[in-house]
């Protein structure tokens, strides 16, 4: 057994002095066989024909996807069994796909059959630099160091170091004005004492005779529209926090917690709908066991348990907005939520 | 170039155009040692290449996105000819993709390649380093490599995620949820580097046209320049090769990059963009138009990432809840250690694979021969248990999906990959390195006893026993050409002149570990025992045939 | 998520038998059914007509009833067990026609066996038999009646109205459905149903009584336009002809990524190994005498 072909301890480096040789001698390349078409001139000949075949069919294929273009209307449908497809796209695409796999597949069947298929040999070298180009290199940047007086003059080299540090703050402070400060604003929502509670997307109001148990509404305030008008940006980010679903539940089903006896109107309670995890909208609703799953990572809530997680990765129960009813009979939110809604944040405490 | 075929006399030139060039930039120099560059011919060199290509193909159709894609987050209502979403107001951002998907002629199919290709970009890249990592060609002189390879990989997820958040659709919008909830929950400066990021709240209106420029700049272009080194240190490196009669580590051996490689990768360029192309045309993905315009009240069943974000989601999913409160901040471990912990530790120990391997082996030789995967059993497990830890947490990412298509409870599938997402990387790795043995022990019987010829014999006693043909002498060698693997020992405790050995404890732990690592690989026979083995062989089928203990005796010893 | 039908052959089975135990009953009801239908046909303005042509229906139900529903639901309707979370049949006291017009016209009653969810299969029952039923359980107390037919008729639905459906279906419905209808995961082995070749009477009906785990909607809150709109979008959605391929399923990101790596990838491993494979070589044969291009080797 050589020692050539151990592992070398660390501190003994060695390159590349490693043959493979032991226990068979390396016999050498393999002869060369030759391929059918070195040896026939038919068979040359006709892997010649089937390379030039394909490379004109991409041509027409390309020619046929310009002609489709222009010839096959934008909106028209094809259709084969489950395959469908917009007939301009699917043509363009299937041109084009089969004309370029073609071009490929003459390219690597002529380097195949026909192109010289003997091995080379390549000599490498080693990764490192030769002593003698280390030796020179060392000299000149020596020299150039020594020149420069880098080392010598602290002065210049000092400032010049803390100068360069300092271009730093300016690189981060301009980055300033990507965002404003958070402020409260993750603590707030437009709901407030007396806001209507209304149906997503219709904006109608609710009753609470129009719910019966097991009923689910995706809801929202009624002050959210109005905000569209204004600004666009202000209403998807009041959006983003103020979604909220209504529920009614068995009210012999709910277990309220303490300090929450008159937050919900004979069964019907109302909870933020943005997940307390990392703030998907959920309403995945399950109205024989109250639980609300989330979509995203599937943190189930038990709505007639304040909300408790049950499931899934979520920390928090939803934030639960006490309602109540208005004079004209409508459910309305008693005061804004009582704690910021979605996910965690490090200053939520 | 070893060719030193008759040399053209002294007085050629070159045609004018590449004349006027070489008077200029010297090309003909660059070409002398590039022009017939050898690669060794071998399958999987080529997944590197499908990479590279997707990437090309990705910034060509990227290209051709931005000349109809508006990076804006403004509302407008919705005019164009899908009847389904008319008079909606959108952004910008989302009415334009669908002006490409229905009212851009090819746009729907320069969309849907541009999506296949970074489905497919990433998985190549993904199987190439799978096919790195187990032939070990990460191994000096190329750990730079690895880790410039592994930046790209990094880049190119992170890249593809932004990509998958550009139309401001349903889908993409729940995603940026995501990401901005897990962002905010960052302990310490999370709700402020959310707020710098998205320019204030969720979802704001600046997201996409900042989103955009990181996608269509400043990524592609760090990519670039990483595609740029990876290449050139293969073409300083040399590329690596299988062992085999005639491959040595001071040379390589195949096909000349003129013609052979050009016909052979250009050509693959080519097939690589007709397949991307023909999935484009025949494949729908992320059709836009049915998720309808993002809205922050809305979600889907099935919100999911594309495939490469699927094992960091699932390490979200499959995490219980839990978070602290204490001196007035909370603190979201149900963020944090699923993807601000376990995926960065899992990243980290991927890129550094190289350094770690290198430490605990005590090699630090150059490879240009690459491991067979089951001569390193060891490293080949451990390759499975990565895979196998990779591949529960993507499971986990569409634990719905599996829930519904199985049959089975999503509350079972979550508990079972809990505790599968540990057990089942050491299963895998054990299993794997049993397997890895098993299959040196059958090389090794092949090495020494030869190939099983199908002949039965019969002995004149009336036993019966199958003749054994050697194998080739290509054959013995390439079953051969490896390292035998030996342990890093620690040295004696103190040197020559009584001076404790320094890093002592840590030496130990190396030995410790590499121990481990090498302990039960087979080593490969030595001369000696091959030459016994094939004299015995040899004997044992003239004692069969002939069959009498005296013949046996004046037998020679030799063959 | 296509319905499930695995158990479709033991549900034929089955009913087959049950059919088989009440088959006398069922041509009697058959009979006893025309006669009503054709009374009532023939005089549509007697009340009095009308009110016994009812209540020999709901004798009918009853009956029905009591064979194929009353072993889970009780003799009179009352439900056994808990009648929450496990199917052991819950009370159907005021549930109202229309929920057992879902129920049992989308086969998922009478359920096969207690489970976690109980499946849509062929349903077991005429649709002669099922308004017997139903008129029988919302004779027990008010409840939700069928809708009627042009509540649910989309044929004169606007696009305006079709775009409509789709911001309601995305914001009530996608959660647990997704984006085209195709159903999704719910906790502990249930799960939403997929809404293609659903009858919009009963996706209308679903929504009025929420079946199983299913929310109600009820035409207070989300009115009969607001249905109308949603099955009107759904079936646009199930009428669209994907542009761009096979749909592969329209379950979003999983089932892309899981093509890619088969048939992407795949397939260019495949094209990799061809690049890479040595071709039949002419075994034994000396140098070519014909091609210059062979002898140029080194």
């Amino acid at each position: 057994m050589s020692d050539k072909n151990l592992p070398v301890k660390a501190d003994d480096e060695q390159h590349g002095a490693v043959e493979v040789a032991e226990p068979i001698a390396d016999p050498g390349l393999e002869p060369h066989e030759y391929r059918i078409t070195d040896i026939d001139p038919k068979a040359a000949d006709r892997a010649e024909r089937q390379v030039a075949t394909m490379f004109t069919l991409a041509g027409l294929l390309f020619l046929g996807a310009c002609v489709g273009y222009f010839a096959i209307p934008r909106d028209a449908i094809l259709e084969f069994g489950p395959l469908t497809g917009n007939a301009n796209n699917m043509t363009l695409g299937l041109c084009l796909g089969l004309g370029l796999f073609l071009i490929g597949a003459g390219a690597i069947q002529w380097a195949k059959q026909l192109m010289v298929d003997t091995e080379v040999i390549e000599l490498r070298h080693d990764a490192n630099s030769s002593p003698e180009q280390k030796a020179d290199i060392i000299e000149g940047f020596n020299e150039g160091a020594a020149e420069s007086g880098f080392g010598r003059r602290k002065l210049i080299r000092r400032s010049l170091l803390a100068s360069m540090g300092l271009l730093g703050l300016p690189a981060i402070v301009l980055l300033r004005d990507l965002g404003p400060l958070p402020g409260r604003s993750l603590y707030n929502t437009i709901w407030a004492k007396g806001v209507r509670v209304v149906n997503d997307v219709t904006d109608r109001p609710i009753k609470p005779s129009d719910l019966v148990v097991g009923q689910l509404v995706n809801a929202q305030p009624a002050n959210l529209t109005p905000i569209q008008e204004e600004s666009p940006v202000e209403y998807q980010n009041a959006k983003a926090k103020a979604a909220v679903i209504v529920v009614r539940i068995e009210p012999a089903k709910i277990r309220t917690k303490p300090g929450r006896e008159n937050w919900g109107i004979d069964g019907i309670l109302c909870y933020s709908k943005i997940c307390t995890h990392v703030g998907c909208p959920i309403s995945l609703y399950e109205q024989t066991t109250h639980h609300v799953l989330c979509p995203c990572h599937q943190s189930t809530f038990d709505l007639a348990d304040s909300a408790k997680v049950i499931f899934g990765p979520a920390a928090r129960p939803l934030p639960q907005l006490p309602l109540a009813v208005d004079a004209e009979g409508y459910l309305v939110a008693q005061s804004g939520f009582t704690e910021p809604v979605g996910p965690s944040f490090w200053e939520r405490g | 170039m070893s060719d030193t075929k008759e040399k053209a006399p002294a007085t050629a030139e070159f045609p004018p155009p590449v004349k006027w060039l070489d008077d200029r930039l010297g090309v003909g120099k660059i070409g002398r040692k590039n022009l017939r560059k050898v690669f060794p011919d071998h399958w999987s060199f080529m997944l590197g290449e499908i990479a590279l290509y997707s990437f090309i193909i990705l910034i060509l159709t990227g290209i051709f996105l931005t000349f109809w894609f508006k990076p804006s987050m403004a509302e407008i209502e919705y005019q164009g000819s899908y009847s389904l979403l008319k008079g909606l107001h959108m952004s910008e951002a989302y009415a334009s993709t669908l002006d490409i998907s229905f009212d851009i002629r090819g746009g729907l199919l320069m969309r849907q390649i541009h999506h296949w290709a970074a489905v497919l970009f990433i998985a190549a890249m993904m199987v190439h380093l799978l096919r790195t990592f187990f032939t070990g060609a990460f191994r000096k002189p190329r750990e730079l490599n690895w880790v410039v390879g592994f930046g790209m990989l990094f880049l190119g997820i992170i890249e593809g995620f932004i990509g998958y958040g550009l139309p401001d659709d349903l889908l993409s919008g729940t995603g940026l949820r995501i990401t901005q909830g897990m962002i905010q929950a960052s302990p310490v400066i999370g709700t402020y580097l959310s707020f710098f990021i998205f320019g204030g709240e969720f979802p704001g209106d600046d997201m996409v046209s900042r989103f955009f420029t990181v996608h269509v700049l400043l990524i592609p272009g760090l990519i670039l320049v990483l595609v740029t080194l990876h290449l050139f240190l293969v073409v300083y490196h040399k590329h690596t090769q299988y062992a085999g009669p005639g491959r040595t580590e001071k040379n390589v051996v195949g096909y000349p990059l003129m013609p052979v490689y050009m016909a052979k990768a250009g050509g693959f360029f080519f097939v690589v963009f007709g397949v991307t192309a023909l999935m484009g045309a025949l494949l729908q993905i992320n059709p836009v138009w049915l998720y309808g315009p993002y809205n922050p009240a809305e979600v889907t069943a099935g919100s999911q990432p594309d495939w490469y974000m699927g094992w960091l989601e699932g390490s979200v999913r499959i995490m219980p809840g839990f978070e602290s409160h204490f001196w007035g901040v909370t603190l979201s471990w149900n963020l944090l250690i699923p993807a601000l912990l376990i995926p960065p530790a899992f990243v980290t120990l991927v890129a550094l694979y190289p350094f770690i391997e290198s430490w605990i082996t005590g090699d630090k030789r150059e490879h240009h021969i690459l491991d067979r995967p089951r001569n390193v059993p060891t490293r080949t497990g451990i390759g499975a248990a990565f895979i196998t830890f990779y591949g529960l947490l993507w499971i986990g990412g569409g634990n719905d999906l599996v829930a519904t298509h199985f049959d089975v409870s999503l509350n079972k599938v979550t508990w079972f990959l809990r505790f599968a997402v540990f057990l089942g990387p050491v299963l895998a790795f054990w299993v794997t390195r049993r397997i890895a043995i098993s299959l040196q022990r059958a090389d090794e019987e092949r090495l020494l006893h030869g190939l099983e010829s199908g002949i039965i014999v019969r002995s004149p006693d009336g036993g019966y026993s199958e003749r054994h043909t050697p194998i080739s002498n290509y054959e013995a060698y390439e079953l051969t050409a490896h390292d035998r693997l030996v342990p890093y020992e620690v040295g004696p405790e103190t040197d020559d002149n009584g001076v404790r050995a320094p890093r002592r404890a840590l030496n130990k732990l190396r030995a410790k570990l590499s121990h481990f690592y090498y302990a039960d690989a087979v080593q490969k026979p030595t001369a000696a025992e091959i030459e016994d083995a094939h004299s015995h062989g040899h004997d044992d089928d003239v004692h069969e045939l002939t069959d009498t203990e005296a013949f046996h005796e004046v037998t020679p010893d030799k063959h | 998520m296509s319905e499930k039908r695995t158990s479709l052959s033991p549900a034929r089975f089955l009913s087959a038998r049950r059919r088989h135990r009440s088959a006398g009953l069922v041509v009697l009801l058959f009979g006893l059914l025309a006669v009503g239908s054709a009374y009532a046909a023939f005089a549509p303005g007697s009340a009095v007509a009308d009110n016994s042509a009812q209540s020999q229906q709901i004798e009918e139900g009853k009956k029905l009833f009591a064979v194929g529903c009353s072993s889970c639901h009780g003799l009179n309707a009352e439900g056994s067990g808990n009648g929450e979370g496990d199917m052991a049949g819950p009370s159907l006291i005021g549930v109202g026609a229309a929920a057992v017009d879902f129920q049992v016209g989308t086969g998922r009653m009478p359920a096969m066996q207690p489970g976690a969810q109980v499946p849509r299969k062929t349903p077991t029952y005429t649709p002669e038999e099922i308004e017997a039923l139903a008129a029988y359980v919302a004779s027990l107390a008010p409840g939700p009646a069928v809708p009627a037919t042009d509540s649910y008729d989309i044929s004169k639905v606007t696009d305006e109205q079709v775009t409509r459906g789709g911001e309601l279906f995305r914001t009530n419905c996608t959660a647990c459905h997704n984006f085209a209808g195709k159903g999704g995961a719910l906790p502990n082995g249930k799960y939403a149903p997929s809404l293609m070749n659903v009858d919009p009477k009963h996706i209308y009906e679903a929504m009025l009584t929420g079946p199983q785990q299913m929310p109600v909607f009820s035409d207070q809150v989300m009115l009969p336009e607001d249905k109308r709109d949603i099955i009107a979008y759904l079936h646009a959605l199930q009428e669209q002809k994907d542009p761009g391929g096979f749909g592969l399923g329209r379950l979003g990101p999983v089932s892309e990524g899981l093509w890619g790596w088969l048939v992407g990838i795949g397939l260019l491993v495949a094209v990799a190994v061809w690049i890479g494979a040595k071709g039949v070589k002419a075994k034994g044969h000396g140098a070519p005498g014909a091609k210059a291009e062979g002898a140029k080797a080194e």
